[in-house]
């Protein structure tokens, strides 16, 4: 009688996506498409110098252009308190320039005008006297000792560093290794990069004077956020602001901070009394908003002969530009960053981090990421591939040496993060039976004799995603919890609505997945709807991997919620006691009678017609969700390479993935996040980074310059798979999107790193692009420490 | 993004194009594939007042061989119809083997071959192979036509010879007095990348021995180079290994690369030296195969 689960859409079915329907025929609803009437276009004119004293601003010219409704400069901010902003991580942020401009690409002034090429011809006609100042473009420099000071607006602010802090046993740590056999060193730069959404930021403000109502379309990943900050930071009222975040265009962390386009837009509405669309142009989204990435580390492991690891100690310096904007939300100034070996069973860790300001674009979005966990887990996975190297031990011996076993669970890392749950040897094994370990160490000693270069890297780790639970998780304060609301109609159909905001990763079909499972209804009746503050329960927003973690949980005990009045319901209908009822899919029956039953859209429709006494009419309620631990899923995953050595070209022969995520709610879907995600790890691995010359000029601001991979140039994937429950979650369910991202890019490092292995070079920075594996191949020296850019000047 | 204010024309003939020119007086530009002045234009690094759009005049889509043994490139030709081509890589190895490297397939389907050539960028993959095989181009101005060699056409980066009321109608590559090999290779850090270095290398054989050979370098000078003599060290001998070696070292030292975020100069040079000897050792085992 029970209902065939994976015919109704619930879980394990790799039902297509519903979203797809709409974007595949050009139907999706971007900022973008949104045309309010009387709306006016907003640009920004930017700076074109990294660090320079502002003499004077001139608008006089912009002014003067027919169709220029407004020329908003930064003295005109000040003067309503609007010049600077706070950010998500206790800093201030300048919305406009007013003293000076602290990156190429700043906001200096913006023009609102009838359309956009009249309000960048205004843009055009501002002129900007500038007095230029030494800009620092890396931490070294801004470390250095009499390094102008870029952050001078800051009381006590007396050098450029952000922060100063350390996690971990010190004096442990020193102990062992003290005590060590041997003590492998590595130094890195994990460059930076930018998220890159195919649709950049912008935000359409309408501010109604008749009505005292903002409405805000903003392409966020956290409307909810918004319109928090939007509440305390202008002091508007909250209920008569109205963040909607319609269809995104991807996001990948770019699209969780504030940025002062936003800001801008609002203002210039509420000042205009009329609809201002700011849509940022790609030059505009590369050069200024949330960069990831950019952390030096001074990597050391304390080793004992046999391969055993005793001690982990790490420094990093962290480039965060010229304003301390970090979108994440844990109390740790470097993020997750300590996460780093969780996976492996370590007495001793410590961890000092150093932020420091410089002259670039605020960085530090989690780009597909949870808060700095992707650098961890590459730093991790390099030094750990280093130290196999140095003791001599096979890499996929050394990690098995190391992991944690399947019954030390719950499993206290070194660093303090408690771990519940995997199977990382049997994953190990899995991904080198795939990848023919064996065979290929073998190819690749008789393909040295022939002059060729083949390679193998293995990444292992496990990652903490699904931030957070609220005694250690907050947004200015605001719990990282997430939150579903479920209504249920007289026919059994449904309308599902959660604090995330799904922005590619197919909410709209995975969480109809999880009512499905939870109540019987077929995904098909129902409809899912996130991203409107009017209407959404309040969430957190979709990063860090964290929907299905904590809003995919809200979703089940909403439903779990519906089910147990349904019940009451089912028993009234069935004139039995609540005691006396039995649940299958879809269906209640009584317990000495099985085929006497009623179904849950019979449930649905006594809800509105036939009540039982004492019961409220309707069948619908919301869940918010506080999860007790992070999500910690584990991949494997392994490439294989061939180096040419005359040119330092590397192609990748094969990569193999296997993941344990735990239950899949669409295996379809799952799958798609993991080849996402290793193709930007094959991108940031071999060519992809934003670099600065000695100026500060970004290096990097188009997509002739930024590289992504395409179709064309991705290799082909293996995936594998192995299913963990996570034992805290509902559903079982760990978080996914962003593991392939995370761990993926020292795979392939790795391996490349293993073809030069006998030049001596111990590493090379991403990303490897050809130039830099033949310097290495060639001078048979390290390529550490900087960004590559070169010129002959 | 948005680019500068411009007027639109969208002339029928070649005569009616050069009159719109003359008329612009140096301020429009000619849009044919428009794959790098569209571009230009929406950075708002170029402002024409003007574009001629040429796509409407008839009869500039075509490539063919003549019985002469030229082949004729038309002003609409399309770097994906040289891709397609059925005709191609029995006339032009060279040609053939660059059609498929150019920039992007996307780009390929709108950009121009004579378009191309005529935006003198040092990074064209066309001008090296035009080079290489000492390809013309024709120029229809006011007082009529003039054929010009591509190695005089090129004056400097986005730099020609033609005046601001001529329209280059057509590209020609000269008739072979031998057998012609031929090929390409470029380095690029992803596809439709910049050229970090590419080689074209056209040669004509008569027996073992080469009777012509010409080396054309991209994106390793401030113009396509011209390596006239690492091709003139080939003429007259057959491709020996020693003569293979000699040429790639003359080709690298013709090589005026700058160093960049592409890669060191040092690093070009190697680049260019690996693929003339990859190309050359190619041509000798086809030529060996096909014996």
């Amino acid at each position: 009688m029970s209902l065939d689960e994976i015919k109704i859409g619930g879980m394990g079915a790799s039902r297509r996506r519903v979203e797809d329907n709409r974007f595949i025929r050009g139907k999706g609803n971007y900022v973008d498409d949104v045309v309010l009437p009387g709306m006016l276009h907003m640009e920004i004119l930017r700076s074109p110098l990294a660090h320079a004293r502002i003499k004077s601003i001139d608008v006089s010219a912009a002014w003067a252009i027919p169709g220029v409704r407004l020329v908003l400069t930064g003295e005109m901010m000040a003067a309503r308190n609007l010049a600077w902003m706070p950010t998500l991580s206790y800093d201030t942020q300048a919305v406009l320039a007013t003293d000076k401009v602290r990156f190429q690409g700043q906001e200096v002034a913006c023009v609102i005008a009838d359309d956009p090429y009249i309000a960048k011809d205004g843009c055009e006609a501002i002129v900007v006297d500038y007095e230029p100042l030494t800009p620092i473009v890396n931490p070294m420099q801004a470390l250095a000792p009499g390094a102008p000071l870029i952050r001078d607006d800051k009381e006590n602010q007396k050098d450029n560093v952000v922060f100063d802090w350390q996690v971990g046993d010190k004096a442990a740590t020193d102990k062992a290794f003290a005590s060590a056999d041997k003590v492998s060193k590595l130094e890195l730069h994990y460059p930076r990069s930018h998220p890159s959404p195919i649709e950049t930021c912008g935000s359409i403000a309408d501010f109604d004077r008749s009505t005292s109502k903002l409405t805000v379309y903003m392409t966020t990943q956290a409307p909810h956020i918004i319109r928090a900050a939007v509440a305390l930071v202008a002091e508007l009222p909250e209920h008569m602001i109205r963040i909607i975040s319609p269809d995104l265009g991807g996001g990948f962390g770019n699209k969780v901070p504030v940025y002062p386009g936003y800001v801008m837009s609002i203002l210039a509405s509420i000042l205009l009394e009329k609809p201002v669309k700011w849509i940022e142009d790609k030059t505009g989204n590369l050069i200024s908003t949330g960069f990831g990435r950019d952390v030096y580390l001074k990597g050391e492991l304390a080793l004992r002969k046999d391969g055993k690891i005793l001690a982990v100690r790490m420094h990093t310096d962290s480039d965060h530009g010229a304003f301390f904007s970090d979108a994440q939300p844990s109390k740790f100034k470097i993020g997750l960053m300590h996460s780093a070996f969780a996976c492996y069973d370590i007495p001793a860790a410590h961890l000092t981090a150093r932020g420091v300001y410089t002259n670039k674009a605020p960085g530090g979005v989690a780009y597909r990421c949870s808060f700095r966990v992707t650098e961890a887990m590459f730093f991790q996975e390099r030094m750990v591939q280093a130290a196999a190297d140095d003791l001599g031990i096979d890499q996929a011996e050394f990690r098995r040496v190391n992991l944690v076993h399947d019954d030390d669970f719950p499993h206290r890392t070194a660093f303090g993060f408690l771990t519940d749950s995997g199977q990382y040897a049997k994953c190990l094994d899995i991904g080198l039976e795939a990848i023919g370990y064996k065979d290929f160490l073998k190819q690749k000693e008789e393909a040295k004799k022939r002059g060729r270069l083949l390679g193998i890297g293995i990444s292992t780790m496990t990652e903490p995603l699904g931030a957070g639970n609220s005694r250690a998780y907050d947004i200015l304060g605001i719990k990282m919890f997430d939150s579903a609301e479920l209504r249920v109609h007289m026919t059994g159909k449904a309308i599902l609505r959660t604090g995330a905001k799904s922005q590619g990763q197919g909410h709209e079909t995975t969480w109809a997945q999880i009512v499905a499972h939870e109540l019987g209804i077929p995904a098909d009746d129902i409809v899912v709807e996130e991203g409107d503050t009017d209407t959404a329960p309040f969430g957190m927003g979709t990063y860090a991997s964290r929907s299905t973690p904590v809003a995919g949980a809200a979703v089940a005990m909403v439903s779990r919620k519906i089910r147990a009045k349904a019940r009451k319901i089912a028993a009234h209908l069935l004139e039995v006691s609540e005691e006396d009822v039995e649940w299958e899919l879809g269906r209640f029956y009584v317990r000495s009678a099985p085929t006497r039953g009623v179904t849950i859209q019979d449930c649905a429709f006594a809800a509105y017609t036939n009540m039982p006494d004492g019961l409220e009419p309707g069948l619908e309620n919301v869940s918010y969700y506080d999860p007790p631990n992070l999500t910690w899923p584990f991949a494997c995953y392994i490439a294989t390479v061939e180096v040419d050595p005359q040119t330092g070209v590397w192609d990748v022969l094969k990569v193999v993935a296997v993941d344990d995520c735990g239950v899949r709610i669409n295996p379809m879907i799952v799958e798609g996040q993991i080849m996402g995600g290793l193709t930007e790890a094959y991108a940031m691995a071999s060519m992809q980074f934003i670099t600065f010359d000695s100026e500060g000029n970004c290096v990097g601001s188009n997509y002739m310059d930024y590289l992504l991979p395409t179709a064309w140039e991705t290799p082909g994937f293996e995936l594998h798979e192995v299913v963990t429950p996570c034992p805290h979650h509902p559903i079982g369910a760990k978080g996914i999107g962003e593991c392939a991202t995370v761990g993926g890019p020292a795979a392939f490092v790795n391996a490349v790193m293993d073809a030069v292995k006998d030049t001596g070079v111990r590493n090379i920075d991403m990303p490897l692009l050809p130039d830099r594996v033949y310097e290495a191949l060639t001078t048979k020296k390290d390529i550490s420490g900087f960004p590559p850019v070169k010129t002959d000047a | 993004m948005y680019p500068s204010r411009f007027n639109y024309e969208s002339p029928k003939t070649i005569e009616e194009a050069i009159a719109l020119l003359t008329k612009g007086n140096g301020e429009a530009k000619i849009l044919a594939g428009g794959m790098s002045l569209i571009p230009m234009m929406k950075l708002r690094f170029a402002s024409p007042e003007m574009l001629v759009d040429i796509n409407n005049i008839p009869d500039l889509n075509y490539h063919r061989a003549d019985a002469d043994g030229t082949f004729h490139i038309g002003a609409l030709c399309r770097h994906s119809d040289l891709e397609k081509s059925s005709i191609l890589a029995q006339h032009q190895p060279t040609l053939a083997a660059t059609a498929p490297l150019v920039a992007d397939p996307i780009v390929r389907n709108r950009g121009t071959f004579v378009g191309s050539v005529c935006h003198a960028d040092p990074q064209g993959d066309w001008a090296s192979a035009m080079i290489a095989l000492d390809g013309m181009i024709v120029a229809q101005g006011p007082k009529g036509r003039r054929t010009i060699a591509v190695r005089d056409f090129v004056t400097g980066p986005f730099q020609n010879v033609l005046a601001s009321n001529e329209i280059a109608i057509e590209a020609i590559i000269p008739a072979t007095k031998g057998i012609r090999f031929g090929g390409y290779l470029k380095l690029e850090r992803r596809i439709g990348d910049f050229a970090t270095a590419g080689v074209a290398v056209a040669l004509e054989l008569s027996g073992a021995s080469v009777i012509r050979a010409g080396i054309g370098l991209t994106g390793v000078g401030s113009s396509t180079v011209n390596a006239t003599d690492a091709a003139q060290s080939l003429v007259g001998s057959p491709l020996t290994s020693e003569a293979i070696e000699r040429a790639a070292d003359l080709a690298a030292q013709a090589a005026q690369p700058r160093s960049d975020h592409r890669g060191s100069a040092a690093y070009k040079k190697q680049v260019v030296r690996t693929f003339v000897v990859r190309i050359l050792t190619e041509i000798n085992s086809t030529k060996t195969k096909a014996a």
